[in-house]
């Protein structure tokens, strides 16, 4: 009896043990970074170019490249994502054709990242010709996440009542007009949420992005979607595997992960506001 | 008067129509993107075997597409480095994820919950460069101070990180699993005079045990199509490992390393091509396996 009673304190407490040495991984990782990262961070630092082989100066470019290229993500992924879980929360009757177009999303979501940079080389960079630039690589993390845009948009989409909608076709309303007024406001926080989340994803993704438009080092920011640009998660691999004087500038390297955790986590914290907020106002 | 009638409604409809017709285009979008990637690489892919011998390809343990006169194409040593880095990843991560899982499902509180799953939240987003950087910072050296060698960029350093990657998956997805289990099976389990430990591993556990399989499946999804993490943490020596202390080179960044640099339309561009075509095949084989046993796991319980 005292042994049974043993164990269950042994295993419980084992489990314990694990949840926690999750925690500590993660505050390992941000902690670490953050401790370094912030004695890198100044003024010069975030709007600046780099400078003297890129030992010194800051990481302006890298921001600018990756906000350019996540504009051109949002433009594309967004709207097509979001239309994509109208047809099949609104319009997609159950059927075979239904069920392939859902594991044809969840297969996409499973598919390497890296693999999706070979099809922006034959698709984008090579078949469109749009050559190596932000509009290749913006337009492949734009397929990257649209897979996770589909199905978030999707699961909002589910969330609203069949009512609102019977409420408004009985009212003499077409479909569109009853998508349109009475589904997509009250879908609009969780689309919101979820779009962000994917963003956030799209801006941290190195892979996709490493042979369809991202540059070592330019000496000007991107003056068309035709340009190459540099990135914030490309810079850091550079500054911590390729650099020529690695040991020299991995205070930079800090300061660049830094910025780019800062920017994952403020849409993440932006996401989960408007979940709470927006959730609330339309008491769903 | 009728007829403006008439002719306004068939607006709409036709109007209609075109509203659902645009909708069902960008709904099979999916399908068309799948089918394309896939075409992409099976396409680019075989072109690579006008050169390469089939069996020189799969069973050649030597890549050296630049050796002179006499490159060689075998991705043996590659593919058996992906699944050692991902068999150790999953060693730890395993585990770690189900205990956590079971400690989040079954013992904390709700606001313990709540926190945990915001850490699980941040740690997922947390993006693969941040966690291979960290591999080099941290990882990397501590590995070679407490095994005494000279770099701590190898196979192991490749699996911790993969493990913590793939933590996130295998905890949400196991916990949902865990707590879905019927609240009969443990009230029935106490009945019979099992205290709560018992009841966990004999009864609860074992009930959840699709569920853990399918995050053990989309953890291994995750960490065979990792590419910066291994790539940076690694060490990138295309030879045979022999332990986890060897430094590998796996199927993703054997892409990342070269695609960038090969000129178009050579044997070498088709190969890495083939070799992402390898890589697909992988990862949709183990999605399909979660696939399966999702959709058994639903059908058993309706």
């Amino acid at each position: 009896m005292k042994l049974k009673r043993l164990r269950g304190i042994i295993g419980f407490s084992l489990l314990r043990l694990s949840a926690l040495v999750v925690v500590l991984i993660l505050s390992i990782i941000v902690f670490d970074i953050a401790i370094k990262g912030f004695r890198a961070i100044s003024l010069t630092f975030l709007f600046d170019f780099p400078k003297e082989g890129m030992t010194k100066g800051g990481i302006f470019p890298a921001i600018i490249g990756t906000i350019f290229v996540t504009v051109i993500t949002t433009l594309f992924s967004i709207p097509l994502g979001i239309s994509a879980a109208i047809y099949l929360s609104e319009y997609a009757v159950e059927g075979r054709l239904t069920r392939l177009v859902s594991a044809a999303i969840r297969n996409l979501a499973g598919i390497p990242s890296i693999v999706y940079g070979l099809f922006g080389v034959v698709i984008f960079v090579q078949g469109l010709n749009f050559g190596t630039s932000v509009l290749s690589s913006g337009l492949t993390l734009g397929l990257l996440t649209l897979p996770w845009i589909i199905a978030t948009s999707e699961e909002a989409l589910k969330i609203v009542p069949q009512s609102y909608r019977e409420g408004s076709l009985a009212l003499g309303a077409t479909k569109w007009q009853t998508i349109r007024s009475n589904v997509l406001p009250y879908a609009f926080p969780g689309i919101l949420t979820g779009s962000i989340l994917g963003l956030s994803r799209a801006i941290g993704e190195t892979a996709p992005i490493l042979f369809t438009g991202v540059a070592f080092f330019l000496p000007w920011l991107p003056s068309s979607v035709f340009d190459q640009f540099m990135a914030l998660p490309y810079h850091i691999y550079i500054l911590s595997t390729q650099h020529h004087a690695i040991e020299q500038v991995r205070p930079l390297a800090y300061g660049t992960t830094l910025v780019l955790i800062a920017i994952v986590f403020l849409l993440n914290l932006a996401a989960i506001i408007i979940r709470y907020r927006l959730g609330r106002k339309y008491k769903i | 008067m009728k007829n403006k009638i008439i002719k306004a409604m068939n607006l709409k409809r036709i109007k209609e129509k075109a509203i659902y017709y645009f909708f069902f285009l960008t709904g099979i979008l999916a399908v068309i993107i799948l089918l394309g990637i896939f075409l992409m690489l099976l396409l680019n892919g075989l072109q690579t075997f006008r050169d390469v011998r089939f069996s020189d390809f799969f069973f050649g343990t030597v890549w050296n597409p630049s050796a002179y006169g006499e490159s060689s194409y075998g991705i043996l040593s590659m593919i058996v480095s992906t699944f050692m880095v991902t068999l150790g990843a999953m060693i730890i991560a395993v585990p770690l994820g189900i205990g956590a899982a079971a400690y989040i499902a079954e013992i904390a509180s709700q606001r313990t919950r709540d926190i945990l799953k915001t850490i699980m939240g941040i740690l997922a987003g947390i993006p693969s460069v941040v966690i291979g950087f960290i591999g080099i910072v941290l990882v990397g050296p501590f590995i070679a101070r407490v095994f005494g060698l000279s770099s701590g960029l190898n196979a192991l350093n490749g699996s911790i990180l993969l493990a913590v990657m793939s933590l996130p998956t295998i905890i949400s997805v196991s916990e949902d699993a865990i707590r879905e289990v019927p609240k009969e099976y443990k009230e029935a389990s106490y009945a019979l005079g099992a205290n709560r430990w018992m009841t966990l591993i004999k009864v609860t556990i074992p009930a959840a045990y699709s569920g853990i399989i399918v995050s053990i499946m989309l953890g291994i999804g995750r960490a065979i199509g990792e590419t910066m993490t291994v790539l940076m943490a690694t060490g990138n020596a295309s030879a045979m490992p022999h332990s986890f202390f060897d430094s590998v080179r796996t199927i993703t960044a054997t892409i990342a390393i070269e695609m960038g640099e090969v000129p178009y339309g050579t044997t070498h561009y088709y190969a890495l091509f083939a070799v992402g075509a390898t890589l697909f095949l992988i990862s949709l084989g183990v999605n399909l396996i979660a696939e399966i046993v999702t959709s058994k796991y639903r059908g058993a319980k309706v």
